[in-house]
């Protein structure tokens, strides 16, 4: 039987976060190793595992990999998350990069400086208002289907939940205007393996606090 | 017959440089629309061509992809430069995430705080040197053939070669210790398509100066 991925971040979302989620909704179990000093992460680097001298790291059928993105895109053709031809491809690519960038902009705003991180945060959620969320619900909308593309669930579906997800921790109501997308948000939030994810105890991992953001800043040296 | 990709960006390297390099180094023949004033972009943004109201945007094959890495994907996907399986295309979205973080940087550069560039400038050199260029420098040691993939030329030769040229922009000392990847700026450049795009005349971008820069930042808004 093949081996569980072997997952290597620090104990938070950061740039590990959307690789837990796809993995988990694909239904893959997974193990991690969390970097928490300064010597691990040199060790790891000497180790010659990290192919650009960072992390995410994910060791899985065989392969060293890091690069969040080209970790997510293996397994999302891996796991038949991908769409079923090239146009269908295109289409999770663009609908998940624009979500990716949403994301990151949240996790980058925890190392801003209280004043700064707050004008980030708030650009955030504009920017889901009146940018992110309108093109995904009209994407919905015209073709009034259950997922985004090719009417099955894709690695674009997980992604656009958890955005939403992160959205609504800065801002509850931010789907007040987006009905289309509250059904989408329970409706995969229902599908198994992502309900169990969400649950307490699951592998999922909690927003940036100052102990996480001290943490990396240590053993990245920022 | 198809009809030719478009490309709509400003007349510029920016985000669409790589998308041209890797359409010409597929042979493949395309247009561009330039985003000369601010009423262009406003334009663009309202006949809801841009899902997130950004470009690049390119018109290819009855689709109007957005977000470069999704649009790359397809490009290369299509013209068989992606590996040949799921593994050498984790492989080669690894080397090639690697040269966006780069190319980011480098591309960054001339919006920067001036009293910023010179740390940038030096980092940037610092990155290249210290863990990029090493690590593909590397790669090519490791199996001693020509490409960095699978014994065949992909999408990750041509970004590569692409990013060595704008490091010697920068400053061609930096390419000293790098025998193998001169031989391979070399080699690709030696490519029937890639000499005609490279040519005086090609579909090449100069580099950016400061009126273009202006320019953008009136378009753009930033």
């Amino acid at each position: 039987m093949a081996a569980k991925p072997k997952l290597c971040y620090f104990r938070g979302r950061g740039r590990m976060e959307s690789i837990r989620w796809l993995l988990a909704a694909a239904g893959v179990e997974f193990e991690e190793e969390f970097i928490e000093t300064r010597e691990q992460y040199e060790k790891l680097q000497k180790d010659g595992r990290l192919l650009f001298g960072q992390v995410p790291l994910v060791e899985m059928d065989g392969m060293v990999l890091t690069q969040t993105k080209a970790i997510l895109s293996y397994l999302a053709a891996k796991y038949d998350l991908y769409g079923k031809d090239l146009k269908e491809r295109v289409r999770v690519d663009m609908y998940a990069d624009g979500t990716l960038d949403l994301m990151m902009m949240i996790a980058l705003a925890a190392f801003k400086t209280p004043g700064e991180k707050e004008e980030n945060l708030a650009l955030v959620v504009k920017k889901a208002k009146t940018c992110y969320f309108p093109a995904f619900e009209k994407i919905l909308k015209d073709h009034g289907e259950d997922f985004l593309v090719g009417n099955k669930f894709s690695w674009a579906d997980v992604q656009l939940l958890e955005a939403i997800l992160m959205v609504e921790e800065l801002d509850a109501s931010v789907l007040s205007d987006f009905p289309l997308l509250k059904a989408f948000k329970t409706r995969i939030s229902s599908i198994p393996t992502i309900k169990k994810f969400l649950q307490p105890g699951s592998q999922r991992k909690l927003p940036p606090d100052s102990h996480y953001v001290k943490t990396v800043r240590k053993v990245l040296q920022l | 017959m198809a009809a030719k990709p478009m490309l709509h960006y400003f007349n510029g390297r920016g985000r669409m440089e790589p998308i041209r390099w890797l359409l010409a180094a597929a042979g493949v023949e395309f247009e561009e629309t330039f985003i000369d004033t601010p009423e262009d972009f406003e334009k663009l943004k309202n006949d809801g061509s841009l899902m997130f109201q950004q470009v690049p945007m390119v018109e290819i094959d009855g689709m109007k992809l957005v977000q470069s890495r999704a649009i790359l994907n397809y490009i290369a996907a299509k013209h068989n430069l992606y590996g040949k399986d799921t593994k050498e295309r984790a492989l080669i979205d690894m080397y090639i995430e690697g040269v966006a973080d780069l190319n980011e940087m480098i591309l960054l550069l001339p919006v920067s705080p001036p009293a910023e560039k010179d740390a940038k400038i030096t980092l940037i050199k610092d990155r290249t040197t210290n863990r990029y260029l090493p690590a593909f420098e590397k790669v090519l040691k490791s199996h001693g053939e020509d490409y960095l993939v699978g014994n065949r030329l992909s999408r990750a030769d041509i970004h590569l070669v692409e990013l060595l040229y704008l490091v010697e922009e920068l400053d061609p000392s930096l390419l000293t210790n790098f025998p193998l990847l001169k031989a391979l700026k070399a080699r690709i450049s030696n490519l029937p398509t890639v000499k005609k795009f490279l040519q005086p005349g090609g579909a090449r971008k100069p580099p950016v100066d400061e009126k273009s820069v202006e320019k953008s930042r009136k378009i753009f808004k930033f």
